[in-house]
């Protein structure tokens, strides 16, 4: 135990040597660290608890994308059928499927043959392998046709949703200016925003709130919205309400003409006549060309602007707009029509986004619970290294020298992980202190023992190491196991307690099996005592 | 030099004479501690009820807490708690979870921004809504029966059946009493306290299992030493080691829980009593004498190698 080839002790200290460099980056200024390559440059990342920062964690509504699926499939069914001069009735949308009737004396597997042409094999080219389609057609009674969507293309759609909804959030967060923001998916349906500085995340969450589906249709003026709201509503409209107050109905189609997908750029302006803040827009070629038919044939008439299912403005068409560009005005501030700017630019959200959860910590909190953790780390340190050399003298100091290590290197390895630490976290190196000098203890109660038993030093030293590890490496899996749990059931401060205690376990394993026994043995080799100083 | 001890060598201390004190003392403060949880209830913080917190620092002198209750309580937000959170102008407000769904917590946030306008700086805002919240609490619990699962089945590997067992209820008994101490303080419970019975579960763990690696030592050395002398001999050669470590884990947790503030204040105050006071209670008085409860060292006599006495 306590003999050491050149080769392995070299390597260990080495190895010691080497994981504590990576801690390095941490306490040296940035200026200095930002020369250095890449991997030389990897360093603890502060959690929100100690820097200050939000964490907004947002679910896509799954069940607005499924709607969304199963009305499209409706639409195409409606498309198939009149292109193939198919009569049908009842093409409804009943649970997960579309169901239609096919009419009497037309063609009855002719038209499954065309709607079969719907269901497409999942995953493209890989799709065929797996079998999976998007589809499953099935008939009933000779005339009606049930086109469900299968799991796995719903599952699909909304994996395909949270990852345009990332880069739609990506656009927006850039547009408020902050330090570099984390956003990323979470599970299936979620997606967790990490935005360290911001202080405020109102704004924010105003941005990420809104869906930013911008539509322009036009009025329906053959009678009052007020009558169709008490009476009859015509099949091809629906009535929306104006965005602000007093909330005026409008008659409004539902065919939509040109969309906020049309659009390159939105920029906020002032109106040129009226000073007053407005949004103007551009739309792509087929957007401005869309835009250009609808005010050639309809001039005279209005039409609305609608965002998110409310009528931002309704105004008339005075004259055909060829050129492909115009401007949104209807009370806006400077603020909102910057916003409304940035949410048109950055595109509209494939489906609504909730907040489910909400953690701010302002910037004063962070630096307190800094303070307070190196406070604690301190003197906790400066205790157990005053105890130590109290109770085992020299070993002591021997005790102290590979906890000290076994700290740098718990930093080292969470530098070179660009782990997260948390104030839990540093809550978790103090205790790992308590807990390594554990191990030194236990070897030392073991070499006194087998000096009680009436051992030489030097038997007496190795059987100490001997018997000791086993029992070391026992008690340190099972709070390792704990640890382990902890961090997968934890979030956000109590995981970067779980990662500082995991990771302060298999350091202290490795300095209590290698470094203590290291320093031990050159003692004993240079010293050779006739007695254990313990 | 003259060094410290604390535990003189050779110390022949009957342990063992105390399980019939021990056991119905422990069976009888489970029961209060179980009876607590039900009755008395645990002070379940927003991660698992779901709410609002927010932690408000007083930008002039101490705060008037009466004057914020009056305010917040005007909102009509429901059941609104305001305490004091260490220095004289910390408060913390905690609103229950608003009807509503997510939306209306967030509403509830911006309404508490509107009364207490720019007296206060906010340092901290936590919202969670009934989707996370009845996440967090499965997951919580859940996670801590997986981890006493995991560890059942490490230590049957390493040791036997009664081993493990023994160590097992040893420690589930570390966590009632525990949870039961958190139900007399009515302490934060959050996340970070999952984390503290966790901890405990991990560190108590570690010196039974110490404990027990004696005792294997000497089952395999002693065959024909009775149980109850053979446990005494295993608990008074490990007792030095047993109190050095906990000195030092008490050591550091006293500079957490001086120093540490209040954020991690109710982590710390838990680690302390579950780690320092219950553990070692447990390891000595619970988890070894179960051993002799369970069967372990019977049938060592039919075996016939003689005594190896050092």
């Amino acid at each position: 135990m306590l003999y050491f080839t050149r080769w392995k002790a070299a390597a260990i200290v080495l190895t010691a040597f080497v994981v504590c460099l990576f801690a390095v980056p941490n306490f040296l200024p940035e200026k200095m660290v930002q020369s250095w390559p890449k991997w030389a440059q990897r360093h603890v990342v502060l959690g929100l608890d100690l820097q200050g920062g939000s964490h907004i964690l947002l679910e896509v509504d799954t069940n607005a994308v499924r709607k969304e699926k199963l009305e499209t499939l409706r639409d195409d069914v409606r498309r198939v059928l009149r292109d193939a001069r198919v009569g049908y009735t009842g093409l409804v949308v009943r649970g997960n499927s579309v169901e239609v009737r096919i009419r009497e004396g037309s063609n009855f597997d002719q038209a499954v043959d065309k709607l079969r042409e719907l269901s497409q094999p999942l995953g493209g080219i890989l799709g065929s392998s797996t079998g999976q389609r998007t589809l499953d057609i099935t008939t009933e009674a000779g005339s009606l046709v049930r086109l469900t969507v299968t799991e796995p293309a719903l599952v699909e759609r909304i994996r395909q949703s949270v990852e345009q909804s990332i880069q739609i959030i990506e656009r927006r967060v850039n547009e408020l200016g902050t330090v570099e923001p984390l956003i990323q998916r979470q599970g299936t349906d979620r997606i967790l925003v990490q935005v360290p500085g911001l202080q405020d995340p109102t704004r924010l969450k105003e941005l990420l709130g809104k869906t930013a589906k911008l539509d322009f249709r036009m009025v329906d003026v053959s009678m009052p919205a007020e009558q169709a709201a008490q009476g009859r509503v015509p099949p091809d409209d629906e009535i929306l309400y104006s965005a602000t107050q007093p909330k005026n109905p409008y008659l409004v189609e539902k065919r939509i003409l040109v969309s906020g997908g049309d659009l390159t750029d939105a920029q906020p302006g002032f109106d040129q006549r009226t000073s007053e803040p407005i949004v103007s827009f551009r739309f792509n070629t087929s957007g401005a060309r869309k835009f250009a038919q609808v005010t050639q044939e309809n001039v005279g008439k209005p039409f609305a602007i609608i965002l998110d299912n409310q009528v931002i403005s309704a105004p008339v068409i005075r004259e055909p707009i060829l050129g492909g560009s115009g401007q949104i005005s209807g009370s806006f501030t400077v603020e909102s029509a910057n916003d409304l700017a940035i949410l048109l630019r950055a595109g509209a959200l494939p489906a609504p986004l909730t907040i489910i959860e909400e953690r701010t910590v302002g910037p004063g909190l962070g630096q307190d619970s800094i303070a307070k953790g190196k406070v604690s780390a301190y003197v906790g340190a400066v205790m157990v290294i005053v105890f130590m050399l109290a109770t085992y003298g020299l070993f002591g100091l021997f005790a102290n020298i590979a906890v000290a290590i076994n700290v740098a290197m718990i930093f080292g390895v969470l530098s070179l992980l660009n782990a997260t630490l948390t104030l839990p976290g540093i809550a978790g190196i103090v205790l790992t202190v308590g807990i390594a000098v554990d191990s030194n203890v236990l070897i030392y109660e073991r070499i006194r023992e087998e000096v009680r038993g009436g051992r030489t030093p030097i038997n007496a030293i190795d059987a100490g190491f001997s018997r000791a590890l086993a029992t070391i490496l026992d008690s340190n899996i099972t709070t390792f196991i704990a640890a382990a749990v902890l961090f997968y059931i934890g979030t956000g401060p109590v995981r970067g307690f779980a990662v500082t205690l995991g990771i302060g376990i298999i350091t202290t394993v490795f300095t209590a099996f290698t470094l203590t026994r290291l320093i031990v043995a050159y003692w004993v080799r240079w010293r050779r005592p006739q007695r254990v100083p313990i | 030099m003259r060094l410290l001890r604390i535990v003189p060598d050779d110390t022949k201390f009957d342990f063992m004479r105390f399980r019939r004190i021990s056991f119905p003392l422990s069976a009888l403060l489970s029961i209060l501690a179980i009876s607590l949880y039900f009755f008395h209830g645990l002070n379940f913080g927003i991660d698992f009820k779901g709410g609002t917190l927010i932690e408000v620092q007083s930008k002039a002198g101490a705060a008037d807490l009466a004057k914020m209750r009056a305010a917040l309580g005007a909102l009509g937000l429901g059941e609104v708690q305001l305490q004091q959170f260490g220095a004289p102008n910390d408060v913390l407000i905690r609103i229950a979870e608003q009807p509503g769904g997510e939306v209306a917590q967030q509403q509830a946030v911006t309404k508490v921004r509107g009364a207490l306008g720019n007296e206060v700086d906010y340092r901290r805002v936590e919202v969670v809504g009934p989707r996370v919240s009845g996440e967090l609490l499965s997951y919580g619990v859940v996670g801590l029966m997986l981890a006493i699962l995991a560890i059942l089945i490490y230590l049957w590997f390493r040791f036997e059946w009664q081993f493990a067992l023994g160590a097992m209820i040893a420690n589930v008994h570390d966590i009632v009493l525990t949870i039961g101490f958190m139900s007399i303080t009515q302490i934060d419970f959050d996340l970070t306290s999952i984390a503290a019975l966790l901890t405990i579960l991990g560190y108590s763990l570690n010196d039974t299992v110490v404990i027990y690696d004696r005792i294997r030592e000497m089952l395999r050395r002693y065959r024909k030493l009775p149980m109850p002398d053979l446990l005494n001999a295993s608990v008074n050669q490990t007792l030095s080691r047993s109190v050095i470590t906990h000195v030092t884990v008490s050591l550091a947790l006293l500079a957490l829980l001086l120093f540490g503030g209040q954020a991690i204040h109710s982590f710390t105050a838990t680690m302390m009593f579950g780690v320092v006071l219950v553990g070692t209670y447990t390891s000595v008085f619970i988890a070894s004498p179960i051993l002799i409860y369970l069967g372990v060292g019977t049938g060592r006599d039919s075996l016939s190698s003689p005594d190896r006495d050092k």
